[in-house]
């Protein structure tokens, strides 16, 4: 079942460009056979642009686009082995659900369509309305369908345009969940375009993370996550605390810092390449607040002291809003692990492991990405 | 807790007032059928009281001068139907024609407005009825000067040189005998081409109505799903666009079958309609009887017509 496509996607410095401005800029990407691929970034990056270009339904201004070995840059969207999940779904109302799902095996003249159409109906377990018209379905059965009406082709790549953006919160993350089970069940490659870090994160093998056009970097979820490249990658995908920060030696792999005056290190090996001005980012949850006094934790933590100005309970853990001595406020998110809660206008001491950190060339705008992450 | 009472007020469940439970009289319940009785007086006075005289009317002998009688004459419809069964059908034809000329016309026309007109979308649609800002003889009569042997189109293909087009364009007319001789004016031809152009607009108004909402994303789906431009057309663009049709090839078919201006003005004595015959007997013959059972006869085609028509359609299943 799972050795049916062809190989791997191939982008080759694709760009598209419209009279007024440039959609998707240069893009060269390579989506390996078989693997859960997001292209993740805000609304207007490029990333729709460049799956309707997979798909055939746009043609690149340069470029080429292939599959294994095969180019089909300049093929129509009928004649590739491509099929995708839209946004809207976009099922015919005039057909039942069968119907919608064999639409691409009766077009191709598959002779078993019905069986097979039933069968991908039983990947999304909807067999019991197959005879019902896709009105009658609930969005989240909708989307199923949709889903079963791209899988049953079998195709080289699937695509799925925010295919989850419709269902509320609680739905989204059962099919979260149920699309990676189909994805590893029939085994084909899916590359997912989302402008949900959360929904990324949580199924994709690799994700692409793109910006203006450009792609800003690509890699599995946790190297994007605790090592992200630029700091539009560190506060898009998750909250980032950046501190400005001047590089003042290397001593035995350690790079020492100075932060508005105060000591830190951080390993060498983390330095963007010949910075001596830099961010210093540090993920809210890998902060410890370790009480008011200075002095009492180990040499080797990163500490710097400040005063709570927000507190918020989030359940499973508390999220506190810290400000420094020069005014910047940090997040700090705490585990409810049953340890007393830090309050409100007290002095507290913020510690971290400088393994923990990440170093980022300070040329970049410390807010990039930061706001647009959630539900755009 | 004040707060929470104002707030909770509406959705708490209403307790029932004494008296409510038996049958709730909604103030005002009569306005709707009051607001109908306007409409319905309109359609009893010239509608069902005309309709009734002229099925008495086709039941009745005698003559204008001696005064009718309704002596229930069904040899009416038989001698009428035996007599002018040939412009009847003529109509038919012709009118079907039309109607089938007017939706490959209007086809692409509505589907170009709908989806590929942008911001001159609705001055195109004005473009549409404003034929209709001009009567509808002198519309019908502007072709005689189109079609006339040395009209407009004889004259373009003469200065452009391309008369060997025209001719051969006529004598494949000939071939199908929608004209009889040389002559494109007064022939099935020029009815068909008045038919069309008048009730183009019928027919282009509601298929863009239609077509406008149909969502461009299921033709790109049908296109993902290895659908060639023309099977998405058959298998989705076509059924989906089902309602428009139909409501615009009756809005064509069914007042192009009745219609005598066309015939009259471009038309000969070979391209008689039924209307013409229904008017003649009228007004001119005076045998009300035979134009009232013709009349009848009409209505009761058109609407034997209409009925399996949209059954075959099955409009309903298509909303």
């Amino acid at each position: 079942m799972a050795d049916q496509s062809a190989g791997d996607l191939i982008l080759r410095q694709i760009t598209k460009s419209y009279e007024t401005f440039t959609a998707v800029d240069n893009i060269d990407l390579v989506i390996p056979r078989g693997s859960f691929f997001a292209l993740l970034g805000p609304s207007g990056c490029g990333k729709t642009t460049t799956l309707r270009m997979v798909a055939g339904l746009e043609q690149p201004t340069a470029g080429t686009i292939s599959i294994g070995e095969r180019d089909i840059t300049s093929t129509k969207a009928y004649q590739r082995n491509v099929n995708t999940v839209f946004q809207n779904y976009a099922l015919f109302p005039h057909l039942d659900i069968l119907d919608n799902v064999a639409f691409g095996l009766r077009q191709r003249k598959v002779k078993d369509w019905k069986a097979k159409a039933m069968e991908a109906l039983e990947l999304v377990e909807l067999t019991q309305v197959a005879r019902k018209k896709p009105t009658q379905l609930s969005g989240g059965m909708q989307q199923r369908v949709a889903l079963a009406r791209a899988v049953v082709n079998r195709p080289d790549v699937l695509l799925l345009d925010e295919p989850l953006g419709a269902l509320d919160l609680k739905l989204r993350r059962q099919m979260q969940i149920e699309l990676k089970r189909i994805q590893q069940e029939v085994g084909l490659t899916f590359v997912h375009v989302t402008h949900d870090q959360e929904e990324a994160m949580t199924m994709a093998d690799t994700i692409a993370v793109m910006n203006g056009g450009r792609l800003q970097q690509v890699g599995d979820p946790g190297t994007l996550y605790e090592k992200p490249e630029s700091t539009f990658a560190a506060n898009f995908l998750g909250q980032s605390n950046l501190l400005a920060a001047t590089v003042k030696g290397v001593v035995d792999d350690i790079a020492q810092l100075n932060v508005h005056g105060t000591e830190m290190t951080v390993p060498a090996d983390l330095l963007p390449e010949g910075a001596t001005e830099i961010w210093l980012g540090i993920r809210p949850e890998k902060v410890r607040i370790i009480g008011g006094v200075a002095g009492s934790e180990s040499e080797s933590l990163n500490t710097l002291s400040g005063k709570v100005t927000d507190v918020s309970f989030l359940g499973v853990a508390t999220q506190y809003l810290v400000a420094t001595s020069w005014g910047r406020e940090l997040t700090v998110v705490q585990q409810n692990d049953g340890a007393p809660r830090a309050v409100l206008g007290s002095n507290v001491r913020l510690a971290w492991l400088p393994a923990n950190c990440f170093a980022l060339d300070a040329s970049q705008d410390a807010d990039a990405g930061a706001d647009i992450g959630e539900d755009a | 807790m004040a707060v929470n009472t104002l707030a909770g007020a509406p959705l708490a469940p209403q307790p029932a007032q004494p008296g409510e439970g038996k049958r709730p009289r909604r103030r005002g319940a009569y306005v709707p059928y009051l607001l109908l009785l306007p409409g319905m007086l309109w359609l009893v006075v010239f509608f069902l009281v005309p309709m009734l005289s002229l099925a008495s009317q086709s039941l009745q002998t005698g003559d204008v001068d001696n005064g009718y009688t309704l002596t229930f004459n069904f040899a009416t419809y038989s001698d009428a139907l035996g007599t002018y069964w040939p412009q009847l059908l003529r109509s038919l034809i012709y009118a079907g024609t039309a109607t089938v000329a007017t939706l490959a016309l209007g086809f692409p026309l509505a589907w170009f407005i709908a989806h590929r007109s942008g911001r001159y979308k609705n001055f195109l649609l004005v473009l549409v009825i404003a034929p209709f800002f001009t009567s509808f003889l002198i519309r019908t009569l502007a072709w005689q000067t189109i079609l006339g042997d040395s009209g407009l189109l004889a004259q373009f293909t003469a200065f452009t040189h391309t008369d060997f087009l025209l001719s051969g364009f006529k004598s494949v007319l000939h071939a199908v005998g929608l004209i009889s001789n040389d002559q494109l004016l007064f022939s099935p031809f020029a009815v068909i081409c008045g038919l069309t152009y008048n009730f183009l607009p019928f027919m282009v108004l509601p298929l863009y109505a239609n077509l406008e909402r149909l969502d461009q994303r299921l033709v790109e789906a049908a296109g993902d799903l290895y659908a060639s431009p023309v099977q998405a057309f058959r298998r989705v663009i076509w059924p989906l666009s089902l309602p428009g049709v139909v409501a615009g090839t009756l809005l064509t078919f069914i007042p192009a079958t009745g219609d005598y201006i066309n015939s009259v003005l471009l038309g000969s004595t070979q391209t008689t309609m039924i209307g013409q015959v229904i008017d003649a007997q009228f007004l001119r013959v005076l045998d009300y009887p035979t134009a009232a059972a013709l009349s009848f006869i009409l209505l009761l085609l058109i609407v034997a017509f209409v009925v399996t028509y949209v059954r075959r359609a099955g409009t309903e299943e298509l909303v």
